[in-house]
Order: structure tokens, then C-alpha cells, then sequence
């Protein structure tokens, strides 16, 4: 483009000539080459706005026509993506440490009716109670007939049972898919997984949700879609829970007794390799729970003596107080303490096990050896009640077990309100309070690992376990040293197992009676265990409820007659299964070997 | 020229939308054929986990020791025990030792003789 000159030359003459100002002329031609240019831009602006208006507009649209598709059409799942085992699972297998199935998933159906669309209901009533004895055929068929659109029939069905409704053949029955929830094990750790029921029901499907057990305290975790392919990995060793089972449920036989729980348990890592309580039941038919107004829950095959039987554990705690006594530096093994029985305290009489008197004086380890209540009773009030609290809740008697089960948070230990000095002496035996077995696990783990108290847990775990020292390490060591003259030389020698060094302390409880006041025949009897004593391991806990062995001349009701076999023989099956080295004394060498080495 | 032109874009045009429908139909054809996987994958996982229910309910402890007992003229199956345990120096040396054989570098020089000869 050719610019014009600002002073045009010509004109410039001519005005000069004409007397007018040159620079008007300027500031004209300034004026309109300014306004050529602002044309310029304002053309330039108006046709990029329309551009971009344009584009908005399109992409607005685009947006519009898609979300308005979206709205309009069908759902449709994406079918060029692979699916996963996840699709299938509403719920999580649960496995035990090794992976073998201990809960799995299995689809069956149910049965269900529309009555309006049957076509000879009184057939349909009579061939279902051909097929299913426990339906009553006069109910179902006045149920097909009262003008109802919609019955349930059955939950689940077996292959079998459903190609028998298939073959009644009636257009009314329908079926609709079901997972249901399998316990391959049937009985074996009952207690454990607890069971599974139906939650919301539909015809195409229904919910399976938590009972009780572990199925109810991670049952988020077991219906997380995410995590569904994924198997719950628990703690138990099946092998070693069948072992466990087998034999305490002999020995509760043999023993009499009308319950018993056992629990064993990896000391360094709290995990549970083994929970047992009997009676157990199925959970794939969970019984229902005891509704009479005065039962007893504890008489219920569903109640978890380990977990939430709170009892008097007895002798068992004696070592905490001696523990505590060490650690405080008041006392070491040897010292001798005042042991005469009976003591009078107040109006209170501290008597020994059928009026004994192990005294006057009695070492510290005799003092447990012997189980002596009154040497006991003096180092406690030695400690004094508050360290004596404060020591117990750092072993974990003050609060419920952190045990991943539904029941744990209601065992609520029961500990007395007021702590009097006849509370110190009676705790200090284990009379007055009440906590139940996973409880005392806990606390022996404590003394098992080094002094490290540890959670128990049922879960599977990688890596190292929190844990908080309660306890010098050489004072647990000296703990588990007079645990094992307990049983070389005390009150459980029935408990000595060749080769695993099992240390030890029984316990004999009177059972409290609700009307008052203790019963004089019906006792519980613990044995807390742990071995072997030389590196502790395993924390093993057997109690059995209201035993009595009948072998003797007399009847006898104390552990070491009754819970201390039955552990020892629990020890002699499942320490091989776990594969503990026993310190057996080798076989002589043979002539080959002798000659190498 | 142009003609030329006209009709090669006309033929690749023909071309371009045969093509196209071909494509239509084979994505068609490959997501029902995926859908038909699916189901079958679905159909076998699901009996996988009932093989593995069946496996686990076949493997329940209680039945393994019941057939232990039953069959124990044959097996002779006793529970695990510590006497059991060995230490490796426990463990018999073999009687009849294997020949050592040392070790030697050898040229192609070293080796005389016809192949599969025994050197």
C-alpha cells in the first residue's frame, strides 16, 4: 500500500501561498490515516470474535449433543474391556495363613413364587413338600391361594432340589441367582469367621453380609469391590486349629467339663495361629442365639469362651505381681519373702490352696512354683495398688481386646471400681477381676517376647508388629525361668513335654455364683503357657469350664490335673506342625557320621 | 489430466467407504466375539471357585483324618512328632560315595581321537 505523505508538498505551497497554517494540513492527514488504521483493527477484532464465537458455539453444541446421547440412550456395560474375577465375587474369600480356603463364595439359587400365575397350586404345594420335608404343604398351598402376588419359597437351593422344582413344572415357581456363603471346614474355626446371612433381598440378587465373627468386624473390607479378588488372609493355621480341636475337645471329654477355649499365639508377632472354643457350631447353619430370659449365653454353642468369656483367671496372674515386683527392682528370684498362711488382713483371712502353709519364708520363685496366694499377696502390696493398676493396664486387662472380631469390644474385662488394699492382694492372685482368655494371651505374649507387650491379632501380617515395653528384657527372662520350674518342679509337671521346654502357670478359678458368692464345686481352670522356655515362641491358653477328673481316687478340680495334660498334649501335637526344632537329645551317632565329624 | 483425477478420487472414495464397512461389520463381529469370552470367562471362573470350594471341602481336615484312619493298614499315618526331627548331621553319609571327578582345562589341541570317543 502506498502511504500518503503527511505534508504533501503541493498542498503544503499552495497554503502557505494562501496564508493558512501548513500543520492542519498534517494533522488532517494524521487524522485519517489514524482512522484507516483503527478500521483496520476493529474489522480485524470483529472477525476474530466471530471466529471464536463460532468455535464456542460448535464446542457448546458438541458438549450439548453428547450429554443430550448420554441422557437418551440405553446403558450399556463397555464390552471391549477384559473383566476380572472381581465381577464375579461379591465377597472375599478368607483364607488362612497357608491360603487354604476357609470361606468361599458359591452360586446357587432361590426360589420364589408369583401365585397369580400358578396353575394348579395345591400340586405345587404337595410336590414342594415332597421335595422339601421341613415345608408344610396345607401352609404353602394356603399361602398360594390368599391372592398374594409375591412368596418367597426357599433362600437356597441344591443343584439337585432345583431340577426337582424344575420337574413340578408349573410356570409360578421361578428362580432367581444366589451367592451364598460356603464354609468348606464346616466346624473348624467356627467361632473364628462366625457366618454370614442375607442382607437386603432381590430377585436377581441379595446381599450376603456379616454375622458375627470376623465376617462381621471386616465386613467392609470383605464387600470393597476393589478387594473382592483379593482373599482375606488370616492368622490361623488350619493344620494346627484341626490339631487343637480334635484335642481339646478330647480332653474336655475326659475332663469332664461342660466348655473349653484354647488359644495359641505367635509371641514376636501376636498373630493367632490357633482359636478354639467349644461347644462349637456350623456356620453354614448358624444355630439362632438363646432367647429364655435367664439363660445363660455362655451356654450357647455361639458364644466364644476365648474371646468373650470374662472369668476369674486365678493363679495365672500371680506372675504379673512377681513380674512387677522385679521390674520395680524390689525384689530378685532369690529373695526371700514372708509366706506364712494363713494371713490376716483387716477381717479378711488369706488362705493357701486347701489351708496349706508353704512358710514362713519362701523365695520368690518358690512363691510361684507353689502358687503361694500370701507371698504373693505381700510383694503386691509391696508394689502398692496404683503401680499395680497402672502395670495391669499396660498389659491390657483395663480395656476390651483390639482382636479383630465383633464380639472383642464387648469383653469388657471387669475390673473392681475401687481399689481398697484387699483389692491389691485378691488382684494380685487373680480374684476380683475378670478378663478373658485373649486377654491373658496378650499379657503372656508380653512376657514371651522380651517384655514387649504386642496386640493379638487374626490377621496375617508383613512385616514387624508394633510393640510397647512393658518390661525390662531381663526381668521377662526371669519370668519365663520360674514359669519353667512351675512345670519341672511345681504345680503343672503334667504340662512338661519332651523337647519343647514348656514354662508355665495354672490356674484354678471358683466360679462366681449369680446369686451370690462363689459355687464350691464349679471351678475354671487355665493353664497360660509359653515355650519353648529357652526362646519363647508360642503363648498357648487352655481353660476348660467346670472340669473335674475322675482317674484319682478323689475327685480333682485343679488345673494341674485337669487344663495342664489337656495343654500338654496340645503342645505335643501342634509344636511339630509348626515346625519348632524340639531340643531332643540327638540319637547316638552312627559310625559314618562319627568318623566325618 | 483432470478426468484422470476425477475418477481416481471417485475409486478411492469407493474404496475408502468399502473399507469402512468392512471395519463397521469386523468391530461388530470382534465385540460380540469379546461379549461370547466374557461369558465364557465369567462360566469358568465360576466353576473354577466351585472346584475350589469342592477342593477345600474335599481337603477339610476332619475328612483327611477320618480317611487316615480308615486306610491306616496301607498308610500307616501317625500324627506328627518331635522325635521326628533330625538335624542334617544326623543323615547318613551314602556307602558308595560318587567318584569325584576333577575338573581340567582342555585345548582342542589336548583332545586327540574321533568324536564320541570316550577321551
Amino acid at each position: 500500500m502506498i502511504r500518503t505523505p503527511l505534508r504533501p508538498l503541493a498542498r503544503i505551497l499552495e497554503a502557505r501561498v494562501k496564508g493558512e497554517n501548513p500543520d492542519s494540513i498534517e494533522r488532517e492527514n494524521r487524522r485519517l490515516r489514524h482512522e484507516q488504521i483503527r478500521d483496520k483493527a476493529r474489522n480485524r477484532a470483529e472477525g476474530r470474535l466471530l471466529v471464536l464465537g463460532v468455535a464456542f458455539f460448535v464446542a457448546f453444541s458438541v458438549v450439548g449433543a453428547r450429554m443430550g446421547l448420554l441422557a437418551s440412550t440405553e446403558p450399556s456395560e463397555p464390552r471391549a474391556t477384559a473383566t476380572g474375577a472381581e465381577i464375579l465375587n461379591q465377597r472375599a474369600d478368607i483364607t488362612d495363613r497357608n491360603g487354604r480356603i476357609l470361606a468361599t463364595n458359591l452360586l446357587t439359587h432361590s426360589l420364589y413364587a408369583h401365585p397369580r400365575d400358578m396353575v394348579d397350586p395345591a400340586r405345587v404345594a404337595t410336590e414342594l413338600g415332597r421335595i422339601f420335608p421341613d415345608l408344610d404343604p396345607e401352609d404353602l398351598h394356603k399361602r398360594f391361594t390368599d391372592g398374594r402376588r409375591f412368596l418367597w419359597v426357599r433362600k437356597k437351593l441344591s443343584p439337585e432340589q432345583m431340577q426337582a422344582v424344575h420337574d413340578i413344572g408349573d410356570p409360578g415357581l421361578l428362580f432367581g441367582p444366589r451367592e451364598m456363603r460356603l464354609y468348606p471346614n464346616g466346624r473348624l474355626a467356627a467361632h473364628v469367621l462366625g457366618g454370614a446371612s442375607f442382607g437386603a433381598e432381590g430377585v436377581h440378587s441379595a446381599e450376603v453380609i456379616g454375622t458375627a465373627g470376623i465376617e462381621k468386624a471386616l465386613d467392609a473390607r470383605l464387600r470393597d469391590p476393589a478387594m473382592a479378588g483379593e482373599p482375606l488372609k488370616l492368622s490361623i493355621d488350619l493344620t494346627v486349629q484341626a490339631a487343637t480341636t480334635e484335642i481339646l475337645a478330647a480332653g474336655m471329654k475326659m475332663m469332664n467339663a461342660k466348655g473349653a477355649a484354647a488359644i495359641l499365639m505367635e509371641a514376636k508377632t501376636g498373630e493367632i495361629l490357633s482359636l478354639v472354643s467349644l461347644p462349637d457350631f456350623d456356620p453354614n447353619d448358624r444355630p439362632a442365639p438363646l432367647v429364655a430370659k435367664n439363660a445363660d449365653p455362655g451356654d450357647s454353642p455361639l458364644f466364644n469362651r476365648a474371646v468373650q468369656g470374662v472369668y476369674e483367671l486365678g493363679s495365672t496372674f500371680k506372675i504379673f505381681a512377681v513380674a512387677q515386683a522385679l521390674e520395680l527392682g524390689l525384689v530378685n528370684p532369690q529373695t526371700q519373702v514372708d509366706a506364712n498362711a494363713p494371713m490376716r488382713w483387716g477381717r479378711f483371712l488369706i488362705k493357701e490352696f486347701k489351708n496349706h502353709n508353704y512358710g514362713p519364708m519362701l523365695s520368690v520363685t518358690d512363691v510361684i512354683v507353689k502358687s503361694s496366694n500370701v507371698g504373693v499377696a505381700r510383694l503386691a502390696l509391696q508394689i502398692g495398688g496404683l503401680r499395680q493398676q497402672a502395670f495391669l493396664k499396660a498389659l491390657g486387662f483395663f480395656e476390651p481386646t483390639p482382636v479383630e472380631m465383633v464380639e472383642a469390644p464387648y469383653a469388657r474385662p471387669l475390673v473392681p471400681a475401687k481399689w481398697p488394699e484387699i483389692t491389691t492382694i485378691t488382684t494380685s492372685y487373680g480374684h476380683g477381676i475378670a478378663a478373658s482368655p485373649m486377654h491373658l494371651a496378650a499379657a503372656y505374649g508380653a512376657i514371651a517376647n522380651g517384655g514387649m507387650a504386642i496386640k493379638p491379632t487374626l490377621l496375617h501380617r508383613d512385616g514387624p508388629p508394633q510393640a510397647q515395653r512393658v518390661m525390662r528384657a531381663e526381668v521377662a527372662h526371669a519370668a519365663v525361668d520360674m514359669l519353667r520350674q512351675v512345670v519341672t518342679r511345681g504345680t503343672a509337671s503334667y504340662g512338661d513335654v519332651a523337647g519343647y521346654e514348656v514354662a508355665g502357670k495354672t490356674g484354678t478359678a471358683d466360679k462366681p455364683n449369680p446369686q451370690g458368692g462363689y459355687y464350691r464345686d464349679k471351678v475354671v481352670n487355665t493353664f497360660a503357657s509359653v515355650f519353648p522356655a529357652s526362646d519363647p515362641q508360642y503363648v498357648l491358653i487352655v481353660t476348660l469350664d467346670e472340669p473335674l477328673d475322675t482317674s484319682g481316687s478323689e475327685p480333682r478340680r485343679t488345673a494341674g490335673y485337669t487344663a495342664v495334660p489337656v495343654a500338654a498334649e496340645v503342645i505335643r501335637r501342634a509344636a511339630p506342625l509348626l515346625g519348632l526344632r524340639p531340643t531332643v537329645e540327638a540319637a547316638p551317632l552312627d559310625a559314618v557320621t562319627a568318623v566325618r565329624n | 489430466m483432470r478426468p484422470v483425477l476425477y475418477v481416481l478420487t471417485f475409486l478411492s472414495v469407493m474404496a475408502l467407504a468399502f473399507w469402512a464397512y468392512r471395519e463397521n461389520y469386523a468391530t461388530q463381529q470382534a465385540l460380540k466375539d469379546v461379549s461370547a469370552l466374557n461369558r465364557q470367562i465369567a462360566a469358568l471362573r465360576e466353576s473354577l471357585s466351585v472346584q475350589r470350594a469342592e477342593w477345600a471341602y474335599l481337603n477339610r481336615p476332619d475328612r483327611l483324618r477320618e480317611l487316615a484312619a480308615i486306610n491306616f493298614d496301607r498308610l500307616g499315618l501317625l500324627p506328627l512328632e518331635a522325635a521326628q526331627f533330625g538335624a542334617a548331621d544326623q543323615v547318613a553319609y551314602p556307602a558308595d560315595p560318587l567318584q569325584v571327578i576333577q575338573p581340567q582345562d582342555l585345548r582342542p589341541g589336548d583332545v586327540s581321537g574321533e568324536v564320541g570317543e570316550p577321551l
